[in-house]
Parts: structure tokens; sequence; C-alpha cells
């Protein structure tokens, strides 16, 4: 049987996307990718930039910061300062992959094979997107989130839940379960279920605060046996989740509108840890399955003589001394790293680079699978900047001695809980001035910003008491405070 | 199976909403910048969007992040010729990034700073905002049309200098025809009979069939001279019909009081009234010619800039301007191709003689050649008699519309005698 061209223009068609996407589904379940069904919308540049400023997703609730990301990216695109993404793919079953209109047939091809088979297998199958995210579930819960906020606005008005998502913001990083699983929710169920929240955290709250107040001989008692009941009993890493549940004052609907920053922060935390690892999954699969179309004789020299140069734009990584350097191309490290791995894996390779795509985050993955060729390939190094020192050490380069030291200092560097100070709920003064106290355990001796003065504002807001933070030395013992 | 769907044509502006949150929240850094750009910017450069910088630390959205010290370990590609424990200088604050650039030129946003373009609508409405302009009227700056007489064919009653002389004798001469056709193909036919008999007879002159032929003849004659020349039913008139069209220039004279007691306050006042009629002008018409007459004894015709900001002492002598406007109107606007606005500012002072004479050339010179005539009188402590003397020009002329303005919101009543004017 003779083969026929998907394509022999570069304009794009209803049709001949249609055409591309049974051919690399076909592919796709070749390399037995596994995904969800997907769904592709064809954009404009402007529903592009929509897009971006509602943080990648379908719809959000209406939020100021969106307009400013909104007009930053505007701004930036009209000037041409940034030409837009290809596409925009959201972590939903089906998979919602968007496709700018202004690409060519050849970049439609490519972005339908890099979002629409990388991405989605990825989601679906990455151990922590399937802990962390119900991709059945999250348009309807955003669909909800919308509805509830936006009713809030007419109930209290704009300026009040405003206030309140630009605190929930600050706090949005602090608002990630690690370690517990919920479970996952319909809209239908959501509704109800808030509805119950509602009346019963409330009755909760009240019964907290009457009775440690009503038992004031006891309680002085207590005091000055200088007996301090911890409350919480842990340190808590959930600070948003800790609030929506023991801030005393706070109405019930202010404590919905925080559970929604709070899922949301929950649903994105996983494509904070697998950043690169997604991204170069992403890209590893369009580049094998273009080839595949290649060989297969489905597109034809002129096609590819397009598609290399946007590959290699893609996976292009300036050097550090480069003016266009920004940090570490996730695509490129990701691209290397699992190219790595098919290639030292032989025939099983479709085995290996699935096992290593479903089991790791980008922390774990860099530690396991970053090779020394790939640490030569791209000839990385380390510096420790010490602010103790006068100078910046080169810590490890590439060479026998350096490649443990490279690797495990790149997989630091994509440790989120590293990037990220580690702050705490420590103790709420129960008996006194309900004050809050966080706890900082800096890493390698590393002060907070002085965004923190303003962020602990935020947070008195909610609490409506004291709010304090303590920075702990290794030893345990308080060594600076901030208060608000 | 996979579902794909164009898009490209629903969902737009989703993000308008957050683009109104986002100006509704710093609208206090956005109103300073459009107050700023009124009193800077010409009257005709006020319909351009604006560049807004809002200072970082208004926009901020903090954070629990590190600051800078303590020890960090990163990894850079594309290592050169660094060996282990190299030591290397620390780059200067800013990590020598485009050092320079940004002291030379003041007007650069500051790195953290956020700016953006204020598009020419949302300039506009918040220009409006300060003028209280309810949204139908923002809407409404309707098209005002002037006609222009047009040939429609021709008509058959008319007056009498619009007779079109040719088409009428035509009609004439063929109403003439076909009244006359029986009678004159009866008369050949006879007079061949005639000829005939007087062949066959030439004597016989008696003979009762020439008689009667002959007697046929007369009346058939008679009947055909019978037929008038011209007749009413003949006349045509050209049709002459009003075609709206839509005018393409307009003249705008601001004329505002210089002398002492026109503080800068008062001006900016004025300006912003003189903006909203250029603004009102600008829908309207495509090319607006502005003339700015200043007085205080005497007038002058002056450039935007000496208008707004040049200062003058000295009493107030109102007519001078009004009769240098109707001269510069004479010399240069005459024609029936501009629409003239007049627009007027003052604080009501005016050397007391004068009031009278100025309603005067008012009413009989320049109502009746402009559109529209619009006095402010700017934070009056009482008022005087120019103000009177208005009021009686008011009364006579319908497109003469005048208000006392202490700010800004009660700039727009002024204008909307004009609209109301408009919709009935």
């Amino acid at each position: 049987m003779k083969k026929k061209l998907l394509s022999t223009t570069s304009e794009w068609t209803m049709d001949r996307i249609q055409r591309f996407d049974r051919e690399i589904a076909r592919i796709a379940k070749l390399y037995q990718l596994d995904t969800y069904p997907n769904r592709i919308e064809i954009i404009n540049s402007e529903q592009m930039l929509d897009a971006y400023s509602s943080v990648g997703m379908p719809m959000n609730y209406h939020h100021w910061s969106f307009g400013k990301k909104f007009l930053d990216a505007e701004k930036e695109y009209r000037r041409g300062y940034s030409g837009l993404a290809y596409e925009m793919v959201i972590n939903s079953d089906p998979c919602l992959s968007y496709l700018l209109e202004e690409n060519s047939m050849v970049t439609q091809a490519v972005v339908i094979a890099h979002a629409c088979y990388g991405h989605n297998s990825f989601f679906k199958n990455n151990y922590l997107f399937q802990l962390w995210t119900h991709a059945e579930s999250i348009i309807d819960y955003l669909v909800f989130a919308k509805h509830y906020i936006q009713s809030c606005e007419e109930k209290y008005g704009v300026s009040k839940v405003e206030e309140l998502l630009d605190v929930c913001h600050a706090l949005m990083n602090y608002g990630v379960d690690r370690y517990r699983r919920p479970a996952p929710l319909s809209m239908e169920k959501e509704k109800e279920q808030q509805k119950e929240r509602e009346a019963y955290l409330q009755s909760q709250v009240n019964e907290l605060w009457r009775v440690t107040l009503r038992d004031k001989a006891r309680k002085k008692a207590e005091q000055n046996a200088e007996h301090m009941l911890h409350f919480p009993e842990e340190p808590q890493e959930n600070i948003l989740y800790f609030i929506e549940k023991n801030a005393p004052l706070l109405e019930p609907w202010q404590r919905e509108v925080i559970r929604i920053v709070r899922k949301i922060a929950q649903y994105f935390y996983p494509q904070r840890q697998t950043k690169m690892m997604n991204e170069g999954w992403a890209t590893f699969w369009h580049y094998t399955i273009i080839q595949k179309l290649y060989d297969e004789k489905l597109v034809n020299d002129q096609f590819m003589m397009e598609f290399l140069p946007l590959h290699t734009n893609v996976i292009l990584q300036p050097p550090f001394s480069h003016p266009g350097y920004a940090g570490l191309n996730p695509y490129a490290l990701g691209f290397k790293i699992f190219s790595d791995i098919k290639e030292s894996s032989g025939d099983k390779w479709i085995e290996a680079v699935d096992f290593a795509m479903r089991n790791y985050k980008d922390e774990s993955f860099i530690a396991q699978y970053l090779s020394p060729k790939v640490i030569r390939d791209l000839r990385l190094f380390s510096i420790i900047d010490d602010e103790a020192q006068p100078e910046l050490v080169v810590s490890a380069i590439h060479n026998e001695e350096g490649y443990q030291k490279v690797r495990e200092a790149l997989s630091r560097q994509y440790n989120l809980s590293q990037n990220e100070p580690d702050i705490q709920v420590y103790n709420v003064n129960q008996r006194g001035d309900r004050s809050l106290t966080l706890r900082y355990i800096p890493n390698n001796n590393r002060p907070l910003s002085e965004d923190t003065e303003a962020v602990l504002k935020h947070l008195r807001f909610l609490w409506s008491f004291p709010v304090r933070l303590e920075t702990v030395d290794a030893s345990g013992s308080v060594v600076s405070v901030h208060e608000a | 199976m996979t579902q794909i769907i164009d898009r490209r044509f629903s969902d737009k502006n989703k993000s308008a909403v957050n683009r109104s949150r986002f100006i509704s929240r710093f609208k206090s850094h956005i109103k300073k910048a459009v107050a700023e750009a009124i009193s800077k910017r010409s009257i005709t450069e006020i319909e351009k969007g604006e560049k807004v910088i809002i200072p970082a630390k208004d926009l901020s959205q903090p954070i629990f992040r590190y600051g800078i010290g303590g020890i960090r370990e990163t990894v850079y590609p594309y290592n050169q010729d660094f060996v282990k424990n190299d030591r290397i200088k620390r780059p200067l604050e800013g990590s020598g990034k485009s050092q320079g650039s940004g002291a030379s030129n003041t007007d650069t946003i500051g790195s953290d700073d956020f700016g953006f373009e204020l598009s020419r609508e949302e300039f506009l409405n918040l220009f409006f905002e300060d003028l209280a302009l309810p949204d139908l009227i923002k809407k409404q700056f309707s098209q005002i049309q002037t006609s222009t007489p047009v040939r429609a064919g021709f008509k058959k009653y008319g007056a009498l200098p619009s007779l079109n002389i040719l088409r009428s004798l035509r009609n004439a001469l063929g109403r003439r025809i076909a009244f006359s056709m029986s009678e004159k193909t009866e008369l050949e036919e006879i007079e061949k009979k005639l000829k005939q008999l007087n062949m066959l007879n030439p004597e016989n002159s008696d003979n009762p069939e020439i008689i009667n032929l002959l007697e046929r003849k007369n009346k058939l004659i008679q009947k055909i001279s019978a037929i008038p020349f011209i007749d009413t039913t003949d006349l045509r008139f050209r049709n002459i019909v009003l075609q709206p069209k839509p005018s393409t220039q307009a003249v705008m004279f601001c004329l505002m009081d210089v002398s002492g007691s026109m503080d800068e306050a008062r001006k900016e006042l004025a300006k912003r009234f003189f903006i909203l009629l250029y603004l009102f002008l600008t829908k309207t018409y495509q090319k607006i010619e502005i003339v700015f007459i200043r007085h205080h004894t005497t007038a002058k015709e002056v450039d935007e800039h000496e208008f707004f900001y040049s200062r003058e002492t000295g009493g107030t002598v109102v007519s001078t301007a009004l009769e240098l406007m109707m001269k510069i109107i004479r010399e240069r606007y005459l024609s029936s191709d501009w629409n003239i606005y007049g627009a007027e500012a003052s604080d009501g002072d005016n050397w007391n003689a004068d009031s009278p004479h100025c309603a005067e050339v008012l009413i009989q010179e320049i109502m009746p050649c402009v559109q529209y005539f619009a006095y402010v009188e700017i934070s009056p402590q009482a008022h005087q008699n120019l103000w009177e003397a208005y009021v009686e020009v008011e009364k006579k002329c319908k497109h003469f519309a005048m208000r006392t303005v202490e700010n800004t919101a009660e700039i727009y009543p002024v204008f909307r005698e004009l609209f109301r004017k408009k919709t009935s």
C-alpha cells in the first residue's frame, strides 16, 4: 500500500489537523502511551493571552492580579518582546489543549504530539498527579469555585472578596498538603458538602473558644503552672488549611474561599514539582513521534526542514555566560535525560522511559537519572555562593570527582521545599492573647525576604489576633521574631 | 477519539473583567496619571491612550521567600574553563546587567514598576468619569448632520424660479401633438379631397360637397389653434431634496478671560470644558480647527500654550473677544462648509457698560452663524451684569447655553442642553 503524505503545504486546516491527530494517536499507541481522551481547541492570540492570565485554567475566578498578568503579557507580546506559547495544555479528563491559530501545520503537528500525547500521558500516569489531582473533576471544581466566589462578591461586595483573595494568594504556596490525600469530589458533592462544612466548621470554632474562655479559673492555674498546652500538637505545614479550620473570627464564606485557593494550589502542586520532567517527557515524545512519521514517509523532507529548527529552538540551552541565559532550560535538560535513558536501555527503552515518567518527580528524577554523559554534554558545574565568603567558589565540574556532587546539587535545586522557606504553624496561645506563632527553620542560613512583614500582616488579617514568626536555629532556640 | 474544536470566534475578551478589576484597584494611580495627562496634553491630543506607571511597592503580592544571603549552590550549564575550587569575584549588584542604561534615561520604568498602556477608551472613560457624564450620553455623542441640496429629478409643482423651461416646453409640444393628432389627420384628408374635387371641376365652387368640406376645414383649424401653447400640466420644476451629509469640518472658538482674577485652578476647569467640547466635536467632524482667543481689555488670537499658560492682568472687556471672533469668522470661516462652535469661559467679570454690547454682538452677529455657543462662568463670587446680559441671549437663542461651574462635575450640564435638543 502506498503511504500518502499527510500534508504538503504549511497551511493548516481542521481536516489536516484531524488527519495528523489520527496518525499521531496511532503512533502513540504503538509506543504504549496511555492518555486521557483529547480535546483540542484552536484559539487566537488574544485568547491565548486570556489563557495566560488565568494561570492556564480554562476558567477561573476574577481577580485584579490576573488582569495585571494579562496587561503584562499583552504589552510584551504587542511590543514583540516575547512570542506566545504554541500551546497550552490543561490537566483534565478529557485533556484540554489550546493550539494557537498562528501556528503553521508543522507546528500544529508538533504541538499535538507534544501536548496531546506527551503532557497528556504524563498527567495521567505520573504518581504525583495520580495522588494529588483529579483530572476528571477539576473543570467542575473550577466552575463551582468561580460561581461561589461570584456569589460571595454579590453578597459581600467585590472589595471584601478581593481583600481576602489577596491574603490567600500571599499564602497560596503554604496551602498544600504534602502527605495527605484528599478525596475526589464532583461539583454536586462539593456544593452539598460545602453547606455542611459551613455549619459544622463554625460550630467547631465556637466550641474551641467557648470552652477555653469558660473555665477561667482552671486556665489561670494552668498558666501559672506554665503548663503550656500546645495547639496544634504537631507543627502544621499547611498554613491555609490550619487557618481555614481554626481561625476564630472568620465567616463561613471566608473559610470556603480559603479552601478554594488551597484546592487550586494543591492542583498545581504536582506541576510545580515536575516541570522539568513533564516538559522533557513531552519534548522527547514529540521528537520521537515526528521522527516516526518521517520514517513511515507520512511527512516529507520539507516538513522535517521546518520541524528541526523548531525543535532545536525548543531545546536551546544558552551557556551561563550568554546574555540570554535564563537558567537551565527544563525542555533541554528533560529531553536530554529521557533521550539518555532511551539510549542506555536498548530494546526495552519504552518500558524504561515509562517507568521513569511514572515514579519520579524533578528532584528524584535527577538524583536517579542524571548520568555522567548528560553532565558532560551540558558541561554542568556548580557554584557555591556563601555570604560569608568574599568570592564565589566552584564546587564541582563535569569530571569523575564532580559527577555525584553536580547531581546532588542539581537535585536539591529542583527540590521545591528547598526553594521555599520552611515555615510552619507552631503554636496558638489559647489562654492569653490568642496569638498565632509560626516557626521558620532556616536552610543554609538563608534569611527571609523583606516581604515577610507584609505576609504576616495578611496572615493577621485572617487570624484577627497577633501573629508571630520565630526564626529558630539548628538547636531549636529562637533567634529572631517578626510580629504583626 | 479526539475532539477538535475551533474556538477562535467565541469566548472573546475573557480577561475584560480582570482587566477592569485591575484598573479599578489602581484607580488612584491611574486617575492621577490621567489628570496629569490632561493638564499636560494639548486639547487635540486628548484622545490618545495614556501610559500609566504603577510603583512596584503598590502592586506587590508578597509571599514568603528567601532574601539575599546565606549559602546557595547553583548549577550552571556549559562550563568554559573553571575547575574545582576556582574562586570567582562576586558579580556587582544587579549582576552587571545593562548597567548605565537606566541612569541616563529618567523616563525608563524602574525595573519592578509596572507600566502599561491605558487604551483610548479607558482613558476617555476616566476622563468622562470626572465630568459625571451619564453612560448614555457618552454613547450618544451622536452624529450631527447637515444637509446639502441635491437635484432629484423633476416635479409638477414648484416655485417659478425653479421652473425648467426646456422640460416644460418639451412637454407642451408633446401635448400639443397628441391633442391635435386626429384633427390633423382629418384636415389632411379634407385637403386631399378638396384638391381632387378642384381638379375635376375647377369652375364649380358652389358644389355643396366643397362648401361642406371647407366648413369642416375651418372648424378643424380653429380646433387646432384652440389647443393652448403651454398648459399648467406641462410645467416641470427642478426637484431639489435636502440630502443629509455628514459635515466634515468644524471650527471651535475658545474664548477665555485671562484677566488677573482667572487663576490656575479656574483655567484648569476651563480647559476641561474646552476639552469636552472638542471631544464632542471629534465625534462628529473629521477635521477640526481650534481658534484660541484670550482677552482682558483687548482680545488676541493666540496659540494653545499661550492661551492656557500665560498670565495677564487688568480689566476685562468681553466684547473685544466676541468681535474678534466675528472678524475671524468673516475672514476665514464664512463659507457654509464650516460648522462653527463657540465656547467661552470667564469668571463673570466685565466692564459694566460693555455687557449689553456683548449681548448685542452675540444675538445679532454670532448666534446666527454658529451651531452652538456655550458659556461657562467659573466660580464667580456673584453674578454680575455680564451674566444678566447673557440670560437675555439665552432666552432668544436656543443654541446658546450657559452655566455656572464650581467644579469639573458641573461642566457636563452645559452640554446636556444640546443633547436634549437632539433627542427631542
